[in-house]
């Protein structure tokens, strides 16, 4: 009993890292209807150049305040050079300029801080605790930390400031909110920006845990199950997503993967994805699309 | 055709959508404090005049000239900065959020705080918020819609639904007010509420009504000046009784029978 808790906390903690990728999603998701393909290119841009000013020789909190401000400029030059002249064009064209701009800015990186593989240590040690006869991961306690606090800081934002607000009326009814006065473009450079921020956070912890490498833009693609089951309109979604890809798939890879030959924790979810794709398409808090005849 | 400095000016717009005409070549004038009805088909082209008067839209051809400004198009957001306030034939109402809130929604372009100032609500970020409520209050009384303040919209009649949408345009204190279909789907008695709120509305306020609307009655009734389109050309406009009377808009639309929508 006790290891199949065990397992459950780990693969819950795990479930943590990916809903902090997939919460960049949904938050250009919300605003703007695209899927982003470059969330993962932008949780690399960020580790990578935290890790490569903390190696020149900068603080920790100096490196983040750089790396921080870097991310929503970046945010901010999206809004201007690619969503703005795509106004009005469908979402499968936004869909692609993303696909654009994750190659751009991997690029970038690549030019401005070199292709090799980085170690980050953000002082986390990763030495398990046990409670109750459990063994914890101090560093995935402190993910999941992080993680809720940032959950909780964007809903406040979305609930009490008219920004929140403003963003929450545009992914009702982008029309309306056009007619109400609510200013497109600013909201999108915002959303954009803290995608930004969502990535730097999710950059270094995930950083800390492989490595800061180019692979990292990859985690686009272990977000997506948690997208599918959670719903690509909801931050709630994003956290439920995480959780349930995180434990199942642990939980599969302990008990059903003896069974096969192992190795299933890195498709498992994509089956999981696949079923909810066939009995739920929304996801577990997805909007359905409406359409009014 | 009446005052000598219109409010609105619509000259020779025309808009096609992939070479599909919708509007051809219209062009009238809607004075300052009048309540005009646009009538027609459906398809006439009403909703898309409505959509090119605050900005969605942008004709191929003509300008509009509001408060002695003349553009091709403005931006929906300048429209809405100028004092233009819209309603939308199936409502375009945010429905997960409270009727509180979307009323909030209305009056967001009064509001300078910026989202720093909000994280910290004191100062002006506080006063703009207690405005903007005050505001809403306001408007929830007006409307009689107290009961509902804390109702999520999506989850109250259609009717309702209308009437909190007429709020949220008013919550931006318009000076022009675009109504697309202000009256559909109601019953009897709530199209007589509403009506009468819009009259209301125009002489407390003397906010200008565009408004477009299928039920005869009620236009002959509240409006000073009616426009009638079929295919996206105008074939009539003056004085109700006027537009009544005249064969060529009795054989496009008012002989013809039409459905509400």
């Amino acid at each position: 009993m006790a290891f199949f808790v065990e397992v459950l906390v780990a693969g819950l903690l795990a479930g943590v890292m990916y809903s902090m990728v997939a919460l960049g999603f949904v938050l250009i998701y919300k605003a703007s209807g695209v899927f982003n393909f470059a969330q993962g290119s932008l949780v690399l841009f960020a580790a990578l150049t935290f890790v490569s000013l903390v190696e020149r020789g900068l603080g920790f909190w100096a490196a983040l305040g750089v790396t921080l401000a870097v991310m929503i400029a970046i945010g901010v030059a999206v809004e201007r050079a690619v969503l703005r002249p795509l106004v009005n064009r469908p979402p499968m064209t936004l869909f692609l300029a993303t696909l654009g701009l994750s190659y751009v800015l991997e690029g970038v990186a690549q030019i401005a801080w070199g292709a090799q593989v980085h170690g980050l240590e953000l002082g986390i040690t990763d030495v398990p605790f046990e409670i109750h006869g459990v063994f914890v991961s101090r560093f995935d306690l402190v993910a999941a930390a992080t993680a809720a606090t940032l959950v909780a800081t964007l809903s406040a934002l979305f609930k009490w400031t008219r920004a929140g607000l403003a963003l929450r009326a545009v992914a009702d009814d982008p029309l309306a909110a056009l007619a109400v006065g609510i200013d497109l473009r600013r909201l999108w450079a915002l959303v954009w920006a803290i995608a930004g921020v969502v990535a730097l956070i999710a950059g270094l912890l995930w950083g800390a845990r492989v490595g800061v490498q180019f692979s990292l833009s990859l985690i686009v693609l272990r977000a997506l199950p948690v997208l599918i089951i959670g719903g690509f309109s909801s931050v709630t979604g994003t956290i439920v997503g995480g959780l349930l890809v995180g434990a199942s798939e642990k939980l599969a890879e302990v008990y059903v993967g003896p069974l096969v030959g192992g190795g299933i924790e890195n498709w498992f979810p994509y089956g999981l994805a696949l079923v909810f794709l066939l009995i739920r398409p929304t996801g577990l808090f997805g909007e359905p699309a409406i359409e009014r005849v | 055709m009446t005052a000598p400095a219109p409010l609105l000016r619509v000259d020779h717009v025309s808009l096609s959508f992939r070479g599909v005409a919708a509007i051809t070549d219209i062009s009238f004038a809607v004075a300052r404090g009048e309540i005009c009805a646009l009538i027609g088909p459906n398809g006439a082209g009403k909703s898309s005049l409505l959509n090119v008067i605050n900005g969605l839209y942008r004709p191929q051809r003509g300008s509009i000239t509001y408060e002695g400004r003349a553009r091709r198009a403005m931006r929906p957001r300048d429209a809405a900065r100028a004092g233009i306030g819209r309603t939308f034939q199936n409502l375009g109402l945010f429905k997960r959020m409270t009727v509180l809130e979307i009323l909030m929604t209305g009056s967001t372009l009064a509001r300078r705080a910026t989202l720093i100032e909000h994280l910290v609500p004191i100062g002006r970020a506080r006063r703009e918020e207690l405005a903007a409520r005050a505001r809403a209050e306001e408007i929830l009384e007006d409307l009689r819609l107290q009961a509902h303040r804390d109702a999520v919209v999506g989850t109250l009649p259609y009717g309702l639904q209308k009437r909190v949408e007429l709020g949220r345009a008013l919550a931006g204190a318009p000076r022009l007010l675009l109504l697309d279909e202000p009256l559909a789907g109601m019953n009897h008695e709530e199209r007589q509420q509403m009506a009468d709120d819009l009259v209301r509305v125009n002489h407390a306020l003397g906010t200008t009504i565009v408004l477009i609307e299928h039920d005869m009655g009620v236009v002959m009734d509240v409006s000073d000046h009616v426009v009638v389109l079929d295919y996206g050309r105008k074939i009539g406009d003056g004085p109700p009784a006027e537009v009544r009377d005249d064969p060529a808009v009795i054989d496009a639309y008012l002989g013809v029978p039409h459905g509400e929508a």
